[in-house]
């Protein structure tokens, strides 16, 4: 399978905080092309690209600018934010991103201050990467000694300067407000919407927040255009994707594939099949909030469009590959556990709702189990979905649902005090 | 309260710096927590009402107000680390410990925690011990990770 590579390039090749190597391999060409554009050039650029937000919103980048850039200039966007939280589980690419290569990441945001004229930039980066934080304040100060960051960047006028902030372990931060928040050095809890971030972010103030990954992808855009991005993909899904690949795989890892690539190629082809000689059960693709799935469906493509077609989503980019000597109800109780764990409590329907299902999955995987238990299931997912306050509540149930649909038999077995796979305890006793 | 002033001076005394200042508050006091008396002074410094910092610290999951180990070993229990045997890596540190999650050796030199995921999937099961990684654990590899803390103290 062909191997482009966008994002990826650099991975391995130079020291990650170095500028002149950075600068050796094609680094910051974007950012000197972008000062010689017109701010408008450069939103359409990126806007011609086909650039999803690839924190898992996929929300179109160059829309999402362009609205910013809408904002009257008095008031227009004082703060370039990039999301570093990637508490998603099964997600490691922005870390590989930010240990490898953190320049192409701050060459992005630089290009977007350059577009708003914003003078702050941050990057909240979750705690447990407190490693990787360093190696992100290594970079930003050598490129401000190399004037790449600070006062009057390449002689342009542009005051533009980035800290990094570090998380404490939330995975709801990895949601916008609750993140600016979190930089405020509050409880990490999202706000209400409207205002969005764009009107009202840090500070009350018009902010411009995108993914690791998404401002990544900045710098190739303005250097090669944005149709030769979207070329790279399909017809709807702009470029590259870094995939992460784990699980009971044999070459796990990141993975650089372009849009259109079938998840069957990702984990067969490029990731060596299933390890151990067995065979695959499902895939949970796009973190613990995405949809778990049989192999009836590895043959979609990695593509917004042909996911969506699916009910899938894309979400952060994870494919958790898991074979058939595992239990989905022993899975899926691990998978709720993280939600009860990680629900912020601010609304009543995720704060209890994960609980709950929690308790039933305890029943279902110790035999105690009963047939109403999986219509409560069925029910806590529609009220988490329709009521809870922020995406955290309104995915949660997604494996719920997904694995109800695809393994109504395994759960059925359970109910009947039954684990086929021999994973479950299955001793009735209560835990 | 020198430490504290000298955290509290490096990040200006500012409110919005709160996290950045418990964070590294917490891994100077040795025992990876947050000291009653410390978050008093802090509380006062900032000028904010005790309960506001104590609502912060209690939010995130990385701050605690129990006194732990010297070493903090968090095993990952989210789904990847899951389906790569984390179960096993926990019973291994179980027995070479001698302890249960969320407790401490007696010698103070280790705590067990179950963590949700740091992004170490690629090389699952994983731990995280302080600042560092270990992956692809196996009995013998966990066992020398162990060791060399030990021989470290």
């Amino acid at each position: 399978m062909e191997n482009t590579k966008i994002l990826s390039s650099r991975f391995g090749k130079i020291k990650p905080d170095y500028v002149e190597e950075f600068v050796a391999a094609g680094g910051y060409e974007g950012l000197k092309k972008a000062i010689t554009m017109k701010p408008e050039e450069i939103i359409q650029e990126i806007k011609n690209a086909y650039l999803f937000g690839r924190g898992g919103a996929a929300y179109p980048t160059g829309v999402k600018w362009e609205q910013a850039y809408a904002i009257p200039l008095e008031k227009g966007p004082k703060y370039m934010i990039c999301n570093a939280d990637e508490g998603e589980p099964g997600t490691f690419k922005d870390r590989h991103i930010m240990a490898e290569d953190p320049l192409m990441l701050i060459e992005g945001m630089t290009i977007g201050a350059f577009i708003f004229g914003a003078k702050e930039g941050y990057i909240y980066c979750r705690g447990e990467y407190s490693g990787i934080q360093k190696i992100l304040r290594s970079a930003i100060k050598n490129a401000t000694e190399a004037g790449f960051l600070g006062e009057n960047i390449l002689g342009t006028g542009l005051n533009f300067n980035i800290k990094v902030v570090s998380g404490a372990g939330a995975y709801v931060c990895g949601e916008n407000t609750a993140l600016v928040e979190s930089i405020e050095g509050k409880t990490g809890r999202p706000r209400r919407k409207p205002p969005y971030i764009k009107n009202a972010g840090l500070n009350m103030l018009p902010t411009v927040l995108n993914n690791v990954e998404t401002y990544a992808c900045i710098p190739w855009i303005v250097k090669e255009g944005g149709e030769k991005f979207l070329s790279l993909g399909t017809e709807f899904s702009g470029g590259t994707k870094l995939m992460c690949l784990s699980g009971n795989v044999v070459q796990r890892g990141v993975y650089e594939v372009p849009f259109g690539t079938t998840l069957r190629d990702l984990i067969y082809d490029l990731g060596g099949g299933i390890a151990d000689g067995k065979k695959l059960k499902f895939v949970h693709l796009g973190g613990s909030s995405g949809a778990c799935f049989p192999e009836e469906l590895l043959d979609t493509k990695i593509c917004y469009n042909d996911l969506r077609k699916n009910g899938l989503s894309l979400g952060s980019g994870a494919v958790l590959v898991v074979d058939d000597s595992h239990c989905v109800v022993d899975y899926l109780k691990t998978v709720m556990e993280f939600f009860e764990d990680e629900s912020c409590g601010k609304c009543t329907p995720c704060r209890e709702g994960n609980r709950r299902m929690v308790e039933i999955l305890e029943k279902l995987t110790s035999g105690r189990g009963a047939k109403e238990d999986l219509e409560r299931l069925q029910s806590l997912a529609r009220t988490m979905r329709n009521t809870s306050f922020c995406g955290l509540g309104q995915s949660a149930p997604v494996p719920v649902t997904t694995l109800l649909k695809h393994f109504a038999d395994e759960f059925e077995a359970h109910v009947q005090g039954r684990c086929p796979s021999g994973k479950c305890s299955m001793s009735g006793v209560r835990r | 309260m020198k430490i504290v002033d000298e955290v509290l001076e490096k990040f200006r005394y500012a409110k919005e710096n709160l996290i950045q200042i418990l964070l590294e508050l917490q891994m100077l006091s040795g025992k990876n927590y947050l000291p009653e008396e410390w978050v008093e002074y802090v509380a006062q410094a900032l000028d904010m009402p005790m309960n506001k910092v104590y609502g912060v610290m209690t939010f995130y999951g990385m701050f605690s107000t129990k006194p732990r180990g010297k070493n903090l070993i968090e095993v990952c229990k989210s789904g990847p680390c899951h389906v790569s045997g984390s179960e096993g890596v926990e019973l291994m540190l179980e027995k070479e410990l001698a302890i249960k999650p969320g407790e401490t050796t007696e010698d103070g030199l280790f705590t067990l925690e179950r963590s949700n995921c740091f992004g170490a999937c690629d090389i699952a099961p994983a731990i995280k011990i302080g600042e560092n990684v270990y992956g692809n654990l196996t009995p013998d590899s966990l066992k020398a990770v162990i060791n060399s803390y030990r021989a470290e103290a």
